[in-house]
């Protein structure tokens, strides 16, 4: 709407905190407005999920490992009823289990890779002073924050946290205990504060983007986050739908997910019946597969920055990239029921969804590929970022290649559920996403500080962790072809059949923990280089992108000039240039 | 520190940002109607029988309270026509029989659902009364939430009209966005549960 005749004077205490920017400690750390501050609060609260839900794996991998074996002192903290004598019960295993799932999807790697990065480099690198609506943003953490502490107190409640599974499909969950409705709440909290999340975000591209900067000089980094942004916002509503109706099944009685007969512990259910299971699993993909993609695509654009400021070279094919990028958001909204080719499906409904499969690889093959070329005749430096965005490369692409047979209904009736399955994903999630969300906290933690985490530690954890991560997730492919089906409470040992692999749950179970070990280094260095980092100035990797050329760490409004695109964003080694690099921002 | 594009359009896209924001707000919501009416498609088609709408439901008070809520749309829009036209009385006049007839939506639903409990009909009764429930609860949860921003911009949020009148006229139209989607929905679920 616009009104002519009206003059737009900002009112006289908004100009008055302009001048005086001193916040008192409560509005400046926990109830700012400041996207940098919101997007350090995100990262700093997903990292600690990270850990938290890595600990519960941590408990998990030795009951697989040692099935029924006492586990000394722990199990004593954790109780009898949990874990009686140090002995885990299978209900707390699948408690473990579910949660593990939840929090590393919904409160670790999505805050830290959307909420954390996003929020505190998407405004700089577009050469805004904030989000196009700051309150609104603060809202979107205390949300977040609100759906974690639900989801955490989960696990106090008689009978104990959600039991069905990260995926919490019906009728199970329906018939679980009180965790799974504080599960719901929780899921409810954080989809509202994704839904404000991305709003925001999708306004602050396409408002508050610098003069000069076209889409098509947007850093690949920006276009990840806005189209992360857009699978988000429609993705996630039909999971509350979802969530609403199993919310009505469970307190209100209702039969949306109960079929009509059924019979649970040898006695008839007392419901109308006449539900769909199958529906639940339907919605609940139809935003999880789409989060497959929240999980990857903000990783990539990190990589792809990280990528190009190391090898000094533009990136290789930055416009397929897009176009890529942009085919993979809309294509990951109708390939959800490749999830659910063992539900008996007809062979119609399976070819469909296993063809929009392939043909979804394709976009993310040319992603990679186009990655993997930018590295031709680079002069790269082997800084601790680049590490991290190098190994993604393989990692993500062993992730993404071991996916086709399960894209593929033949080859995924032998294969769905087993190990195999939980081997795929980890590798596009574990070394792929977190690699690359590690590559960013290198790469950006200078300009969120103003000092450079340590080289040396940084190369221990890097090596620590590729080494380990192999050790974990490698066997699993092992274990999954030979047939041992996941979320078993003794991975295995009961079945003949998984006697030969069995060894490997002890490999995996030792890569594991010993992981947790080279964790140290980067908990240290990332506290340590607050205070004793190296100093450095506004543009300590030489980079060309607009968040360099505010002050590190930039002030509230960010930049000291308005700042102004001049060209595309990956202007390394043009030729005829002073420098082997030519800022977007620098007008030269 | 001033946000750009708070209330003047950036040239080119020709919007203001509150503009975009509502209107992303509407699409997701468009994502979760759409699915509770996608389940009731599916739950219908696999049910063994189900009934007509109008054996169970209130016909005529729900035609009634349809004519309320299109009402409360044509005073929504002559509210924000009167900030337009700088009649700030007259908004407030308008803007108060949006939030009356909102009211009044929400008194004649509070009737059928009582009535539907008085006759033993519950959501676990079947699932027609289940997603009957879940649907037009949803809903009602929109009409109290736009009822309450309504009612920010008719009292206390009004004070922004003195310091910044297009703002304010730019937010009372946003929130008339959400009151005819609010609306809109209405218009899709008396067909779909009361008369089909």
């Amino acid at each position: 709407m616009s009104q002519p005749g009206t003059v737009v004077t900002p009112k006289p205490h908004v100009a008055h905190e302009a001048h005086h920017e001193e916040l008192g400690f409560w509005r400046k750390y926990v109830f700012s407005t400041d996207h940098k501050v919101i997007g350090i609060q995100y990262a700093i609260t997903g990292l600690l999920f990270l850990l938290f839900g890595f600990s519960l794996m941590m408990l998990m991998r030795w009951q697989l490992a040692y099935p029924g074996a006492a586990l000394p002192l722990l199990g004593r903290i954790l109780g009898e009823a949990r874990m009686p004598g140090g002995t885990m019960l299978p209900d707390f295993y699948n408690e473990l289990g579910a949660m593990h799932g939840t929090i590393m999807v919904f409160m670790g790697v999505v805050p830290l890779a959307v909420g954390g990065f996003g929020n505190f480099v998407l405004p700089l690198q577009i050469g805004a002073p904030d989000m196009a609506f700051p309150r609104i943003n603060m809202a979107s953490y205390q949300f977040f924050v609100l759906g974690g502490v639900t989801m955490l107190a989960s696990f106090l409640v008689p009978g104990g946290a959600a039991q069905s599974g990260w995926t919490s499909y019906t009728p199970l969950a329906v018939l679980a205990g009180t965790g799974q409705t504080m599960w719901i709440i929780g899921m409810i909290f954080l989809i509202t504060s994704s839904l404000l999340g991305a709003i925001n975000f999708i306004t602050t591209t396409i408002q508050l983007r610098a003069k000069g900067l076209s889409f098509m000089r947007f850093p690949f980094f920006v276009w990840a986050q806005f189209v992360t942004a857009f699978l988000l916002l429609l993705a996630f509503p039909p999971l509350e739908a979802a969530a609403v109706m199993q919310l009505m099944d469970r307190v209100a009685g209702t039969s949306f997910f109960l079929p009509s007969g059924l019979v649970v512990s040898g006695q008839a259910l007392t419901v109308a019946g006449g539900g769909n299971p199958l529906l639940w699993q339907h919605l609940f993909w139809f935003l999880a597969h789409p989060e497959v993609y929240v999980l990857i695509l903000p990783a990539m654009g990190i990589v792809a920055e990280i990528i190009a400021n190391n090898t000094r070279k533009p990136l290789w094919g930055y416009r397929s990239m897009v176009y890529s990028l942009v085919f993979l958001g809309f294509m990951s909204f109708i390939v959800w029921a490749h999830h659910m080719f063992m539900t008996g499906m007809g062979t119609a409904m399976a070819a469909f969804f296993q063809t929009t499969t392939m043909i979804i690889s394709i976009p993310s093959v040319v992603i990679l590929t186009a990655l993997i070329i930018s590295l031709w005749g680079g002069s790269i430096r082997f800084n601790t970022p680049m590490l991290f965005a190098l190994a993604f490369l393989p990692m993500f692409g062993i992730g993404g290649l071991t996916g086709l047979p399960l894209g593929l209904n033949v080859t995924d009736i032998p294969l769905h559920d087993t190990y195999y399955v939980i081997a795929h994903f980890h590798y596009v999630v574990a070394p792929g996403t977190i690699f690359g969300l590690f590559a960013g906290i290198y790469y950006w933690y200078p300009k969120a500080t103003g000092r450079r985490m340590n080289e040396t530690l940084g190369k221990i954890h890097f090596v620590g962790s590729l080494v380990c991560m192999n050790v974990i997730f490698m066997p699993m492919f092992i274990m999954g072809m030979a047939g041992v089906s996941r979320r078993l409470f003794d991975g295995g040992a009961s079945y003949a059949f998984a006697q030969p692999v069995l060894h490997w749950n002890v490999v995996s179970s030792w890569g594991a923990w010993i992981m947790a070990l080279f964790q140290i280094p980067f908990i240290f260095n990332f506290f340590w280089s607050i205070w004793k980092g190296e100093k450095v100035g506004a543009n300590p990797w030489e980079a060309t992108t607009i968040e360099w050329s505010a002050p590190s760490p930039p002030p509230h409004g960010n930049f000291v000039a308005v700042p102004e695109a001049h060209r595309g964003p990956y202007e390394y080694s043009a030729p005829g240039a002073p420098k082997d690099f030519v800022p977007q921002f620098e007008a030269q | 520190m001033d946000i750009p594009y708070t209330v003047e359009v950036r040239r080119d896209t020709g919007l203001n940002n509150g503009k975009i924001g509502i209107w992303l707000f509407l699409a997701s919501e468009v994502m979760l109607f759409g699915a509770l009416f996608a389940s009731y498609i599916l739950i219908r088609t696999g049910a063994h029988s189900w009934p007509r709408g109008d054996t169970i439901l209130n016909v005529p008070l729900a035609t009634f309270n349809t004519i309320v809520l299109i009402s409360s749309s044509v005073t929504m829009v002559m509210a924000w026509a009167s900030l337009m036209r700088h009649r700030f009385g007259t908004f407030r006049l308008y803007m108060g029989g949006t939030i009356l007839l909102g009211f009044v939506f929400l008194v004649v639903k509070y009737f059928e659902y009582g009535h539907k409990f008085h006759d033993g009909l519950f959501p676990s009764t079947n699932n027609f009364l289940a997603i009957y429930f879940t649907l037009t609860g949803l809903h009602m949860l929109h009409v109290f939430g736009g009822m309450c921003v309504n009612a920010y911009f008719w009292g206390p949020g009004s004070k922004l009209w003195k310091t910044n009148p297009e703002w304010f006229t730019n937010r009372v139209e946003n929130s008339g966005l959400f009151w005819h989607f609010v609306d809109l929905v209405w218009i899709f679920l008396f067909p779909t549960l009361y008369l089909l």
